[in-house]
């Protein structure tokens, strides 16, 4: 199986040319139809993902599945994964089938929300595998086109705000980094990641327009691509357009969003931020803590506020990408560690609570919280497992919430204890949003008239929830399912960052005294 | 020696001899009665021609003491502007014909055009150039007044003489001054001529051949012509203007400065760097507000130009190749994009609103998906060829020490991308309005899609165009 990450990558295209070119009409049978071609594309995508994992050695930390062929330009086509990429791959072929589950109530050109999910999971499956950085760029951003048209046809009464904004604000994050990826080119002569990881861009402070900057080029470069990997995570201050896709999109759009999208950008950092520009994290870094440490606490305050459901989990999603990119930037093993499995772990609690959402969205057609009280009394297991993912997210002890957060505070207070403590704050907002949201919606006695025919959980939700739940609690209770895989791999990359930084360090160091 | 020369411009002189006589045979005959069969046989002899080109790799050969140069870089510029005018052809017959528009001196005047074009970008010399560029553009004004009877056909004709008449004076006004100061017309002799430090009125001469040469592919700040004329022409006569002579004033653009100034890239370099940043931002800005989408596409043109200029920037033979393979996939959506825009009426009458688009989806998801892959392909956004374009001229641009032309190149870009995807809200999430007609023209439907498969099956090597557009650019630059 040497083309096992292309095969991977490919059937859920395979699936929308199946579904584009072969099925006709728009009746019960033939959307029934579509969402079946989905379901199995997916499903079929995720058993050979499995292959993957078990043929992944975890001591091994380089690229491993490697393909290799010529492309245009003198770029490759190159995929591969390793310890921290083979965890995003797994994490998305398991939500997808789940993702088009959810969605079997559509009944709006269903044909093409198939195919645009089905596009989307190959982009997303692209990003993570790529192997040169053009690919990963192509990859990259092709997924706004999906997701552009997922949040504009088939989402809320502003979508078209909504979508707008989404795409160009992303766009413009970009194709900055396109810029500092040509530039990357020139220096290194060549596009293909590895090679890139092991080569030292100069880092030699320069002036323009009268600025010094510290690690010259290595710091501008590091900012492009910061500029789109802050927004695609998003980072505050550039998270506005969050709030506004989720809220419009549809609840499988939002479920992808949050679980898999935004991890693109952790991705992203972990896979060129760091090993390639060390200098520039050097400098830039600390003022990414705080930004995270002040994106965990406005935006936690700013969840609390809010009236729409959706608009209080999107803000809860920025405060918990801030604990990400906190865990990133402490470049130490448990603070990375962390971050990777705060991103899986959020992938299966933000996209559950979407999901939660998306339930009593499809009964009762509104997300605002005040429409909502006491749905227990008519709703028991829905109750249940809304309770159980806002507890995870506010990092119970037990769900996968709590690993993560925990890494990560244990990795920012080996770095600096004032971004800790701030931080760490986070942890009690996020409980107290999330138990304000399901006080107001679960609790309480069953008073609105419009609630008293609410009918509990089918089957069909019963059984999207069971694996999440599943994941959720064995992540919790036993994190060296993950840590084992990424663990040998992070060290490897702090090992590199901690060479290539410490001469600047060192000189720094004795600027200062 | 003479039938040397000719065996060299053979393939100028066999399409102006079929021209000359296929008009006097029609003169003398039916009259219009032939317009159809002649539009699809020059479309053919087009094709042919291209063929011919294509399967003839001579080296670099020059003809008249070096008035006429047919390289691979000729080769490559006239072998796109041959398939696109036959394109371009083909899809106007159906659309004419139903609006009584067809003379049969429309295909023998776009002959004449190709004709000029051919010669544009073979010129070896001022003289050989200025009457390439005014064979094309005396077709071209008249190509544009063909509907007489419309005040804005009319109107559009007359806007591009003056001003073509205008930006060619400039151009003269360069030659003279060039010619004055290097004593000679011929680019290899103006090349020895300004090695080093050039004169003062050297440069104001290369300064007004630049001026005039940016009127010709419609870069700002000389665009004001292009909304104009794009929206009063008739379409078929638009997608001509947006595809064929482009390419041959880029491509006249390119030899000029390379075969002639050289030497002294450096003082040409800025002027050009200019130029590009003007033309991707007004291109970009003043789109957005255009409801008409045969002016959007003007616009949208001068945005394009200015990214192609941005390679010819650079100064570089990568330069060159990423101006060639640029302009050679804007030609290719270009041509898709107008197939549909052709294919727009409501009532049997054409239609340019683009608010006539809402819920196009819903009618025709083909078209409709189509449309969209050109569209976001012109925005540049990857996986589809556009965006390569794009990584070409940034990479030139870059390579070149230009790096903040190529930042504000995708700063553009992202503006630009607003407008492409206004019309993608329309076709799939707007509002219902009255329906456009059920497309009648397959044959518009076939180009479409042909363009937009191009567009993301391209992905995979873009048809081979990289080494030829490479081997093209290494005979001008060297």
């Amino acid at each position: 199986m040497g083309n096992l990450l292309s095969l991977t990558t490919f059937i859920p295209l395979i699936g929308a040319a199946i579904l584009a070119l072969f099925l006709r009409g728009n009746d019960a049978a033939a959307q029934r139809n579509a969402k079946w071609v989905a379901m199995f594309a997916t499903s079929a995508t995720f058993l050979i993902s499995l292959f993957i994992l078990f043929q992944f050695d975890p001591a091994d930390t380089g690229f491993q599945m490697v393909e290799e062929h010529s492309w245009l330009l003198g770029l490759n086509y190159k995929m591969g994964v390793d310890g921290i990429s083979v965890l995003f791959v797994m994490l998305t072929t398991f939500l997808m089938p789940l993702v088009i589950a959810s969605c079997w109530g559509v009944e709006s050109r269903v044909k093409e929300y198939m195919i645009a999910f089905l596009l989307l999971e190959t982009l997303m499956l692209g990003v993570f595998m790529a192997l040169d950085m053009i690919l990963f760029y192509l990859f990259f951003e092709a997924g706004l086109i999906p997701m552009f048209l997922i949040i504009g046809i088939w989402g809320g009464a502003n979508r078209i705000y909504a979508s707008f904004k989404f795409f160009l604000y992303t766009f413009l994050g970009s194709v900055l980094m396109l810029v500092a990826m040509v530039a990357m080119i020139n220096i290194a002569g060549t596009s293909d990641i590895p090679t890139l990881m092991s080569t030292v861009f100069p880092s030699d402070a320069f002036t323009v327009l009268g600025i010094n900057i510290v690690g010259g080029a290595q710091t501008l470069m590091f900012l492009a691509f910061f500029a789109s990997f802050a927004v695609k995570m998003p980072m505050w201050p550039v998270h506005t357009w969050l709030p506004d896709a989720h809220v419009q999109a549809p609840t499988a759009g939002s479920v992808v969003l949050a679980a898999i999208l935004l991890k693109m950008g952790g991705y992203g950092f972990l896979r060129f931020s760091l090993p390639m520009f060390p200098i520039g994290s050097e400098v830039i870094g600390p003022l990414v803590l705080w930004l995270s440490a002040i994106a965990i606490v406005y935006t936690s305050l700013v969840a609390l506020v809010q009236q729409d459901m959706k608009k209080l989990i999107a803000y809860s999603s920025v405060a918990h990408m801030g604990y990400v990119t906190m865990g990133i930037f402490t470049v130490n093993q448990q603070g990375i560690d962390g971050a990777i499995f705060q991103m899986i772990s959020h992938g299966f609690i933000s996209g559950a609570l979407f999901l939660c959402v998306g339930v009593i969205y499809d009964r009762m057609h509104t997300r605002d919280i005040d429409a909502y009280g006491g749905l227990v009394n008519r709703m028991p297991a829905y109750a249940l497992i809304f309770m159980f993912f806002t507890m995870a997210n506010a990092g119970l002890p037990g769900t996968s919430g709590f690993v993560g957060e925990f890494l990560v505070l244990m990795g920012i207070f080996q770095v600096n204890t004032w971004v800790a403590v701030i931080a760490t704050s986070g942890v009690i907002l996020s409980a107290s949003y999330g138990l304000w949201l399901y006080r107001r919606v679960v609790m309480g006695d069953l008073i609105k008239e419009s609630l008293k025919s609410i009918t509990d959980m089918t089957t069909r939700e019963r059984a999207i929830f069971a694996p999440l739940v599943v994941m959720t609690l064995l992540l919790g209770v036993y994190p060296s399912l993950v840590t084992d895989i990424i663990g040998p791999s992070v060290g490897a990359l702090i090992d590199q960052y901690d060479t290539a930084t410490a001469a600047f360090t060192a000189a720094t160091q004795v600027a200062l005294h | 020696m003479i039938s040397a020369d000719i065996q060299i411009v053979l393939p100028e002189i066999a399409l102006a001899v079929y021209a000359i006589i296929a008009l006097l045979a029609a003169v003398y005959t039916v009259k219009d009665g032939a317009a159809s069969l002649l539009v699809w046989l020059t479309s053919g002899i087009f094709v042919l021609v291209a063929a011919w080109l294509m399967t003839n790799g001579a080296d670099a050969q020059t003809a008249f003491d070096g008035m006429f140069v047919a390289d691979s870089f000729s080769r490559f510029a006239k072998v796109t502007i041959l398939l696109s005018a036959a394109a371009v052809l083909v899809m106007s017959e159906q659309y004419m014909v139903a609006r009584n528009l067809l003379r049969f001196e429309y295909p023998l005047l776009v002959v004449f055009a190709v004709v000029g074009m051919m010669v544009m970008v073979s010129a070896g010399d001022l003289m050989s150039l200025y009457m390439g560029l005014e064979l094309q553009s005396l077709s071209l004004y008249v190509v544009a007044s063909l509907r007489r009877d419309s005040v804005k056909s009319t109107e559009a004709g007359l806007k591009y003489f003056v001003l073509g008449a205008l930006s060619s004076g400039l151009l003269l006004y360069g030659a003279s001054l060039t010619y004055g100061f290097t004593g000679t017309t011929l680019f290899s002799g103006i090349m020895a001529g300004v090695q080093d430090q050039p004169s003062l009125g050297l440069l104001f001469g290369l300064v007004f051949l630049i001026s005039g040469l940016a009127f010709k592919v419609s870069a700002a700040p000389f665009h004001m012509w292009t909304p104009d004329v794009y929206e009063g022409s008739p379409t078929p006569i638009t997608a001509f203007f947006a595809t064929a002579p482009k390419v041959a004033a880029m491509a006249l653009f390119a030899r000029l400065m390379f075969e002639a100034f050289g030497g002294i890239t450096g003082d040409w370099q800025q002027i050009i760097a200019f130029l590009s940043v003007i033309s991707m931002f007004l291109g970009s800005i003043a789109a957005i507000g255009q409801r008409d989408i045969k002016r959007l596409m003007a616009y949208s043109s001068i945005a394009h130009m200015g990214y192609a200029l941005m390679g010819l920037a650079a100064g570089t033979a990568l330069g060159v190749q990423a101006m060639l393979i640029y302009m050679a996939i804007y030609v290719t959506m270009n041509i898709g994009t107008f197939a549909f825009i052709l294919g727009m009426q409501r009532d049997g009458r054409p239609v340019t609103d683009i608010q006539s688009l809402k819920m196009y989806a819903k009618d025709q998801p083909t078209r409709a998906l189509a449309m969209l892959v050109l569209m976001f392909s012109l925005a540049g956004v990857p996986p589809m060829v556009g965006f390569f374009g794009k990584l070409y001229v940034l990479r030139a641009a870059y390579d070149a020490g230009l790096a903040w032309l190529a930042v504000a190149g995708v700063v553009a870009s992202v503006i630009g991308a607003y407008y492409y995807l206004r019309i993608v809200y329309y076709m799939y999430f707007g509002e219902e309005t009255e329906k456009l007609d059920a497309p009648s023209q397959p044959i518009l439907g076939a180009f479409l899609i042909a363009s937009a498969l191009i567009m993301v099956v391209g992905v995979v090597n873009l048809f081979g165009v990289e080494p030829i557009a490479a081997a093209a650019a290494a005979a001008l630059v060297n």
